[in-house]
């Protein structure tokens, strides 16, 4: 029997248009399924029937059947869909209900009556199946994005689901505790069985271990099949989109794949020597031997000069100073020795782009004619809170820019590109480049390597609490392991993004490695 | 609001327990009037939680209850007319007329604001010291939606105060002046009702619906469990052997008195003793 099955599913939002169109497709028990969708494709509407959030807790306007381990949602609410379906949902902080690790995950077990001592043993081996048991006893508000999401990942597999539904759980996380959620998730599945059906922007990072690729399209089911399938049909990851530009028939799915389909060749090509340094221009920021301290030393006497038109990625590990060199910088947070200065305004978007929007229609938040400028005037009467994350963080950038304080000389971003997919991703890069181009300093706090990769001229790496690296992004992201894009572990240090890529592996003619 | 786990007697206890002892304590002090009595009372409570390793967070609330405690005193000194030592005459307040401050008054108003921080310094224990989870676990087996709000709500408080801080960050880096405090109001207010929406689709999923009244654990009584619900019933014996015998007694009107005798004194050391001795026993703490 299938773990979900729908045939012929329409749904409607109460007073909205069909948000799903005639949906029908099958998932079967162990496999892992990845949707796929631009924003509002219908993706977590989806998910959302599929536990029976829709139509239950939505209300609207449902018709065909959907069959949940062969509970129709009909005739079964969320309540006992729960016991056969798991569900996570995308923000960490409203997905954990109770003040303890070890409560939030006896909640859905006491929920079903299960007896005391098989709550515990639940508790028990969810903690130990997902390596949080060293988290049961903490508070949950002391928990970061990424464990908070792992505790409710374990909430929703307490009970030994047979389907887990999840909508974007990496969107709210930096990639690093995104890419453990993920390497968790395909642990699950592959030994405990369970089904998986994943809604991710992030698909270079699901699609290695998925089975099956949905694709949805304004609501419709537009492809169905493997994932070498999908990226076929749209080359949706660097590498897929590597070898369309470069006229490869092959899609791999994984670095592997890659460097097995084009041979030897392109990483043995010499790697590029360092860069030439660009020539210095006047100082929009400058960092000298700057500090800042509370219970540790966060930022350890940090130098940094930043030139008026540069574009500066900013990148290290979790913890090691990039959120608060930009607050520093912007002057939100007063070093605690050191001087920092700036030719200008000094304009700070911080990580929660909904934390600038207040108003209750576009253009109240910006004037029409700037919504025009920046490319948004299409937006103006919608309600700010309906934008996708990547319109929304368009829309804060532009609030911060024409501030009433005036132009400014340097913009930070702080992990702007969170949960955005890939044509927002393209747009802000491109939104940076103008803005730099006309003598404003872009500093952006990323781990993303793809878009430092895209927008920067110049990448900082920050270790410890100061620059570790500081060199041209060529040189920084070329070499790097961890820091590398994916067109850069395939091809090495040769090429950055898949347009050089493609351009190295034509200029080479790489001959095709048959199957 | 913010329960964390510490190596003390008093968190080692079973939660109810807990809650009970400090819900006892608050009591005891409302009983008592004799100034003597309630400072050594104050002073248990600030012991206690020096012993759980809650001090800093409990002078917290007493710092947050100073303010208010003042309050209760001035208004109450002002507005009683009662008492022979007058201090200062002839104050004339509209509506009010002519009041006098006696020192009757004076002394039976900072008892008041005196009972009032104990009695926050106990609601500060029982925050900094009691799991509200297996608090509310209790709770739900006798009235599960209860329960489970009051669990929900106590979770969202951290939340909310962690969105508000992030937007007022936000207001800060687009230099706002102030001027736009209903709008912020309005994102603050719509904020909150997204998240409860958010938490109201998390509660189905984890199947609330179903709901069933969690079952009774069977958990044998703990060397802390025992001392501190001993503690909670002398404390509550003794508070009312001491009001029926006038043990603490204390007359604030028309004079001052009683003069202080060995009763109060005693009363005050036996009441710090059965506060503190629970916390001596600090064997099994950890988890």
């Amino acid at each position: 029997m299938s773990v979900l099955e729908l045939s012929g599913v329409s749904y409607a939002y109460p007073g909205e248009p069909d948000a799903l169109r005639d949906v029908s497709l099958t998932v079967e028990p162990g496999e892992f399924v990845v949707v796929s969708g631009g924003s509002g494709s219908g993706k977590s509407t989806l998910l959302r029937a599929a536990c029976g959030l829709v139509p239950h807790f939505h209300g609207g306007v449902f018709a065909g059947r959907l069959r949940c381990a062969g509970l129709d949602t009909r005739e079964h609410g969320p309540g006992e869909l729960a016991a056969v379906a798991g569900t996570l949902l995308q923000d960490p902080e409203t997905q954990v209900l109770m003040g303890t690790v070890r409560a939030e995950l006896a909640f859905p077990l006491e929920n079903r009556g299960f007896a005391p001592a098989a709550v515990a043993r639940g508790v028990e081996e969810a903690a130990l199946a997902l390596g949080i048991a060293g988290l049961l006893d903490r508070s949950t508000h002391e928990l970061s994005g990424g464990e908070l999401q792992r505790v409710a990942l374990g909430a929703a597999l307490a009970g030994r689901p047979q389907l887990l539904l999840l909508d974007e759980p990496t969107s709210q996380l930096d990639p690093v505790a995104g890419d453990e959620l993920l390497g968790v998730l395909r642990r699950v599945n592959e030994e405990w069985g369970t089904a998986v059906l994943l809604a991710e922007h992030r698909l270079e990072r699901c699609l290695p271990a998925a089975d099956r690729v949905l694709a949805l399209e304004a609501g419709r089911l537009a492809f169905d099949g493997t994932p070498e399938a999908f990226l076929q049909r749209s080359a949706e990851t660097p590498i897929a989109r590597l070898f369309s530009l470069a006229g490869r028939p092959e899609r791999p799915v994984t670095v592997k794949d890659a460097r097995r389909a084009l041979g030897a060749a392109p990483r043995a090509a010499e790697e590029p020597g360092p860069s030439a340094a660009p020539a210095p221009r006047d100082a929009a920021l400058t960092l000298q031997r700057v500090w800042f301290e509370r219970d540790a030393a966060i930022l350890r006497s940090v130098d940094l000069r930043i030139g008026a038109g540069d574009t500066v990625a900013l990148m290290g590990r979790n913890g090691a100073g990039k959120s608060t060199l930009l607050r520093v910088a912007a002057g939100l947070w007063k070093p605690t020795r050191g001087k920092v200065s700036a030719s200008g305004r000094v304009a700070l978007l911080l990580q929660n782009p909904g934390d600038y929007l207040l108003e209750e229609r576009v253009d109240r938040e910006l004037p029409a004619p700037q919504l025009e400028a920046a490319g948004l005037g299409h937006l103006a009467a919608r309600h700010p809170r309906d934008l996708s994350g990547g319109e929304r963080q368009r829309l804060a950038l532009e609030i911060v820019l024409r501030s009433a304080a005036g132009a400014p000389a340097v913009v930070c971003l702080d992990e702007p590109t969170r949960g955005m997919d890939r044509g927002h991703k393209d747009r802000l890069a491109r939104r940076l480049r103008e803005l730099a181009a006309g003598g404003t300093a872009v500093v952006v706090a990323t781990h993303d390597a793809e878009f430092a990769a895209a927008f920067a001229a110049r990448t900082v790496l920050l270790g410890d609490g100061r620059p570790v690296a500081d060199a041209p992004t060529a040189d920084v992201l070329g070499g790097g392991w961890y820091f590398a894009t994916q067109t850069a572990r395939v091809l090495g240090a040769a090429a950055l993004t898949p347009e050089q890529g493609a351009e190295l592996i034509t200029d080479l003619a790489v001959p095709e490695v048959p199957a | 609001m913010i329960y964390e786990r510490r190596p003390s007697p008093l968190h080692a206890a079973r939660a109810w327990v807990a809650a009970v002892w400090c819900i006892t304590l608050g009591l005891v002090a409302l009983s008592i009037e004799q100034p003597v009595v309630l400072g050594a009372l104050l002073a248990a409570v600030l012991g206690a939680a020096a012993a759980a390793h809650a001090g800093r967070r409990v002078a917290l609330y007493l710092a947050w209850g100073v303010p208010f405690a003042l309050v209760i005193a001035l208004i109450n000194t002002l507005v009683t007319r009662d008492g022979i030592t007058v201090l200062v005459r002839g104050f004339n307040l509209p509506v009010l007329g002519q009041l006098d401050i006696t020192l009757e008054a004076a002394v039976y108003s900072a008892v008041l604001g005196l009972r009032f921080l104990i009695v926050i310094g106990c609601a500060g224990l029982l925050a900094a010291c009691v799991d509200p989870d297996e608090l509310l676990r209790a709770v739900r087996r006798m009235s599960v939606r209860s329960g489970v709000t009051a669990a929900v709500a106590t979770r969202l408080v951290p939340v909310l105060a962690r969105d508000a801080r992030r937007l007022a960050e936000a207001r800060r880096t687009v230099g706002d002046d102030g001027r736009r405090r209903v709008a912020v109001l309005r994102a603050v207010t719509s904020g909150a009702l997204d998240r409860a929406t958010d938490v109201a689709a998390t509660l189905e999923v984890r199947g609330f619906a179903l709901a069933s009244r969690p079952g009774r654990e069977r958990r044998p009584w703990s060397r802390h469990d025992l001392a501190f619900a001993a503690s909670a019933l002398a404390l509550a014996l003794l508070g009312i052997l001491a009001a029926a015998e006038g043990w603490a007694g204390f007359r604030a009107f028309p004079r001052l008195g009683p003069a202080l005798g060995a009763e109060p004194l005693l009363l005050a050391g036996a009441l710090c003793l059965l506060v503190l001795l629970p916390f001596a026993d600090r064997r099994g703490v950890g988890r």
